[in-house]
């Protein structure tokens, strides 16, 4: 629990959520971030990985771009361990039209983006799977980026100033006294128990649920979801971002995240960002799609597919900053005091994960000149805590960590991504209790090709020795068998992974998933525990949730 | 289409990014020889499938600028011996050996190479010096304390079996002989195009005229072309440059022959395997000169059972009354081809031929003359041994010319190339006294 009275409570452990608690925490004041689900299990845990050089918005929205490029000097600078430094190209293939080509350059120089031509053979030797056809290509400064450690990071450095983050409690009331917000209901969602919050101020950081948490303080915010969906190819076709040069569209974008290559995304309008489906023909679009920058496509293999919700927001008129400079329509911070007379609400929507400090700062400044606060933003100066290695991460440090304290594969608990039995138990340590799947998010266990079936009854195992041993997990001391709590974490782990593997299974994952469920159903006979309630774990969130 | 074609027509695909199809089985792992003796080799799976998504894509280092990060990410998979089994076994296609081939040529590329891996690349050289020098060399060869000084400081077992060098190569010998073809070349029909190797050429030319025997005695005249060492033990230790200009040498030979419609035999089975497959895999050479060697390429035995098949082969073999162990080595199973030494020996009286049915000697090339690797090689045949000292047999027999030398070396019994028993058997069925025709 949290002493003392709450200055801000932040709703929503995404990138913005989490990196606003650091820049506030920061500032001297005393907050609290809430979060339904596991930290980054929103939006930004279900992104495409990409830390924008601003390439992609040259054309239509040059602020945004001129943003991102300064967001990606910052981030690499303050948190280079979640950054793989891959490089990006816009490649214009057969396709793609020659203007879009000819202009590009000038219009990255006038946003500040770096980008210089290549030739094309050049970047066909570094990236031999790509489309032969290409016509021309575009060097920029994309990377990869990783969001949970990004989040956990900014998370860190706030708590280690006083401020507190709570996952698994969401928001189900707010209690408001005319034009102020008084309290906020909380509900732990492992347990069902109930806190109220006494609060001197709100903000929503909730992303595309940010109408629900405006509608809960009695404040009409029309939010419009957009879904885009990726597909999680289970290796590296390329070792850099790879972009058509183009007008920005579907499947346009491969992305070389740890181990895996994502392609994305579409944008499809849904009403509730919590319920969505992927469909087959999507699928078969972004393979269509980004067979035309890589040709073998249609034969390599989909681990997975997922999907995540944009924030997007229409607001009349021109959004503004505290400063009255000129936003990007890309992110807006939302006033509710001056918009619909709540004086202790502001909504912070929209935005980029590669922008989340930038948007983190302009709604905390937002913030501090309401509450009277003058310490400036300090979230670019210092190295996020962790993040202290002074370099970029690389595509094999963790085998190569693994080799170098002796290798062999008696300590490898997840095979596909190298989880080591010490790397589970420091993270356990660290996190305990949780979730199979919030060790899935910490440590990539079960990402790979098997989506766990070979990595999950190990784990499984590892958890029961904990809970045997006498670390109680809320559920445990509730009275609950601890067997069945660990034959529920297993089913629970196991019928996720399948679940986004399941619908666009074929070939060898297909075969790949038949041989797991051989083990599962057939020798170690999980179909016959008898079927448990689960207790902690909200059936609708966990479904959704990406790799 | 025969199963030799489809082995060649894999050779074709993406090695990198068959780690794709990768199912986790495990069947790689259960055949794995090296992962079953020893901690040190993780196992096929770790090392090829798995490791390979951490390795980049272009099969490149990472270039981190004033990074010290090791080359490659895993040095492990350098206990790879290359013997090639779990390609053959897994049920996925994964291309692991060839994976293990290319992760450890990447691991190379970036360091100076050690110069034992370099020297145990280049036997053209040191063949052609030893040869020259044979009586110093093999006196030097067998001398222990010249062996401990070399396990010292070059890095080669002191207890490996290195070969006893000819005095003279074969390609001088052949030049005197006369059935060596002056003058215009007979037809294709009438006419075969030998591959000798270093082995034949160097160590064994008596393994090279049991080879022109038996094909002469049956109706091949054999054309014996200017050629060079076919790259294999450069591959195998990670030299892929010095290797494709052995590959361009070979081929730009090789290649005018096979459109003309010759077969191209060779009695060392590790080097018609690399014609064959590793020029367009590992060595990335997939042009038309490749893929004709590659599609003309035989090797000896798998060309006389050819015959046999087509009722061409000549069948008049005296009678050779002995026990005759035999070990089918792993380059052999690569080729996927059956056993037809095992065949072939079938057709010879009194011969009885025994599978020793064990996967690998240990030696897989250069691997088990290593010194780090020495005792690995000597656990992972020692099944083997044991079976080939309790047959008692006074001769043992093995396609692959460093399993010869490795099997002769741990079990004292002398280890011939199946061809040299044919022409043995031959030479019965003309001189001998069980010979009823002549
Ligand atoms: C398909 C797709 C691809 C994208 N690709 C990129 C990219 O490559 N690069 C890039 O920079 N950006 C990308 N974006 C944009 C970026 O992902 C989002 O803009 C960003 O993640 C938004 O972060 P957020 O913290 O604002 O929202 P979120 O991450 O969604 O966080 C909001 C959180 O609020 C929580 N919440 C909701 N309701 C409640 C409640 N009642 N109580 C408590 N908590 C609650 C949610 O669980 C959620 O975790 C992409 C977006 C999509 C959809
Ligand atoms: S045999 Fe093939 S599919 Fe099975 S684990 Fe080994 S590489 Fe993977
Ligand atoms: S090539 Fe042989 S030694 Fe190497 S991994 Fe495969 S089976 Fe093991």
């Amino acid at each position: 629990m949290m002493p003392g009275p709450i200055d801000v409570l932040v709703i929503g452990g995404g990138a913005t959520g989490a990196g606003l608690l650091r820049d506030l925490a920061r500032r001297g004041l005393h907050c609290l971030l809430v979060e339904k689900s596991d930290m980054g299990a929103g939006t930004s845990g279900r992104y495409h990985g990409l830390l924008h050089s601003g390439a992609r918005y040259v054309a239509k929205d040059p602020l945004a771009a001129r943003e991102c490029m300064m967001e990606n000097r910052v981030l690499r600078r303050i948190a280079p361990g979640c950054i793989e430094d891959t490089a990006g190209y816009f490649v214009a293939t057969p396709d793609d039209p020659d203007d879009y080509a000819d202009a590009f350059l000038a219009a990255c120089s006038a946003s500040d983006v770096p980008a210089e031509e290549v030739p094309v053979a050049q970047l066909l030797q570094r990236e031999p799977a790509l489309n032969r056809a290409i016509r021309r290509a575009f060097r920029v400064p994309d990377a990869a980026l990783e969001p949970w450690q990004l989040i956990h990071a900014n998370l860190a450095d706030a708590r280690a100033r006083g401020s507190a983050a709570w996952a698994y409690h969401r928001v189900v009331a707010i209690e408001r006294l005319d034009g102020h917000l008084l309290s906020v209901n909380v509900v732990d969602v492992r347990t069902g128990s109930v806190t109220r919050l006494a609060v001197g101020f709100i903000v929503a950081a909730a992303g595309a649920w940010a109408g629900q948490i405006a509608a809960l303080a009695g404040v009409d915010l029309a939010m419009s979801p957009g879904k885009g969906t990726m597909l999680i190819y289970d290796q590296r076709m390329t070792d850099t971002v790879i972009n058509r040069c183009h007008q920005p569209g579907d499947g346009d974008i491969m992305v070389p995240l740890h181990t895996v290559a994502i392609l994305g995304t579409t944008e499809i309008h849904v009403d509730d960002p919590d319920d969505y489906e992927i469909t087959r023909e999507e699928v078969a679009g972004l393979v269509a799609e980004g067979a035309k920058l890589f040709p073998d496509l249609p034969r390599m293999r989909i681990l997975r597919a997922y999907a995540g919700v944009r924030p997007l927001y229409q607001e009349t008129g021109t959004p503004t900053g505290d400063d009255g400079r000129a936003i990007s329509r890309a992110h807006a911070v939302i006033d509710h005091g001056a918009r619909d007379g709540v004086d202790n609400l502001v909504s912070i929507v929209g935005g980029k994960v590669t922008t989340y400090r930038l948007m983190a700062e302009q709604t905390a400044n937002v913030v501090s000149r309401k509450l009277g606060v003058s310490e400036p933003c300090t979230t670019a100066d210092d190295i996020l805590p962790g993040q202290e290695l002074g370099h970029t991460y690389w595509l094999g440090h963790r085998l190569a960590e693994h080799e170098q304290a002796g290798g062999g594969d008696a300590d490898l608990v997840c095979e596909c991504e190298f989880v080591t039995r010490s790397m589970l138990d420091g993270f356990l340590d660290a996190n305990w209790p949780c979730s199979l799947d919030d060790v899935r998010r910490g440590t990539r266990l079960g990402m790979g090709p098997c989506q766990g079936g070979f990595c999950a009854f190990r784990v499984a195992g590892i958890v029961a020795e904990r809970i045997a041993n006498g670390d109680g997990t809320p559920a445990a001391e509730g009275g609950q068998d601890t067997a069945a709590l660990v034959d529920q974490a297993l089913t629970d782990f196991i019928r996720e992974r399948f679940k986004g593997s399941r619908p666009i299974a074929s070939g060898r994952q297909l075969q790949e998933l038949w041989m797991v469920s051989g083990i599962y159903s057939g020798v170690l006979g999980i179909d016959s525990l008898p079927p448990a309630q689960p207790p902690h774990l909200e059936g609708e969130e966990s479904s959704r949730d990406p790799r | 289409m025969t199963i030799a074609d489809l082995v060649r027509e894999a050779a074709a695909e993406n090695v990198g990014l068959s780690a794709n199809e990768c199912l986790k089985c495990n069947v790689c792992n259960s055949v794995c020889p090296v992962a079953r003796v020893t901690d040190r080799f993780p196992g096929p799976k770790y090392v090829g499938p798995q490791a390979q998504r951490f390795r980049l894509a272009s099969g490149l280092s990472p270039q981190l600028p004033g990074l010290p990060v090791p080359l490659t990410p895993d040095d492990s998979v350098d206990y790879c011996s290359g013997c090639g089994f779990c390609t053959t076994a897994c049920p996925a296609e994964v291309k692991i050996a060839e994976i293990n081939n290319r992760a450890r040529a990447a691991m190379r590329a970036g360091r100076r190479p050690r110069f034992r891996d370099w020297l145990l690349g280049q036997t053209d050289l040191t063949g052609r010096i030893g040869v020259a020098f044979a009586p110093i060399a093999n006196w030097a060869l067998q001398n222990r304390g010249l062996r401990r000084l070399a396990e010292r400081t070059v890095g080669i077992h002191r207890n490996a079996p290195l070969p006893k060098l000819a005095r003279r190569t074969f390609r001088s010998q052949w030049k005197a002989d006369p059935g060596h073809v002056q003058g215009e070349e007979p037809g294709p029909d009438r006419a075969v195009v030998y591959f000798h190797g270093c082995a034949a050429n160097y160590y064994e030319p008596n393994v090279a005229f049991a080879a022109i025997d038996v094909l002469r005695r049956n109706g091949f005249e054999v054309i014996v072309p200017p050629q060079v060492c076919c790259g294999l033990p450069l591959i195998s230790n990670g030299l892929y440059a010095d290797a494709r200009k052995r590959a361009r040498s070979n081929l730009g030979v090789l290649a005018d022959y096979a459109r003309r419609g010759y077969r191209i035999v060779g009695t060392s089975t590790s080097c018609t395997h690399t014609l064959k497959a590793e020029y367009r895999e590992m060595l990335e050479l997939d042009d038309d000169d490749a893929r004709a060697v590659a599609e003309a390429t035989w090797d000896i035995c798998e060309f006389l059972l050819d015959l046999h098949d087509r009722g061409r082969l000549d069948t008049h073999f005296g009678r050779l009354d002995q026990d005759l162990p035999y070990h089918a080595p792993c380059q052999l199973r690569s080729h996927g081809i059956g056993l037809p030494a095992l065949d072939l020996f079938a057709l010879v009286p009194g011969l009885r031929a025994v599978d020793l049915d064990h996967d690998c000697c240990g030696i897989a090339g250069t691997y088990g003359l290593k010194n780090e690797k020495y005792d690995i090689a000597m656990a992972v045949g020692e099944p083997l041994f044991r079976k080939i000292r309790a047959s008692g047999a006074e001769v043992a027999a093995c396609d692959s010319e460093t399993c010869r030398w490795q099997i002769a070396r741990a079990t004292a019994t002398p280890t011939k190339h199946p061809v040299e028993i044919l022409a043995a058997a031959y030479a019965r069925a003309t001189h001998g006294p069980d010979d009823a025709i002549s």
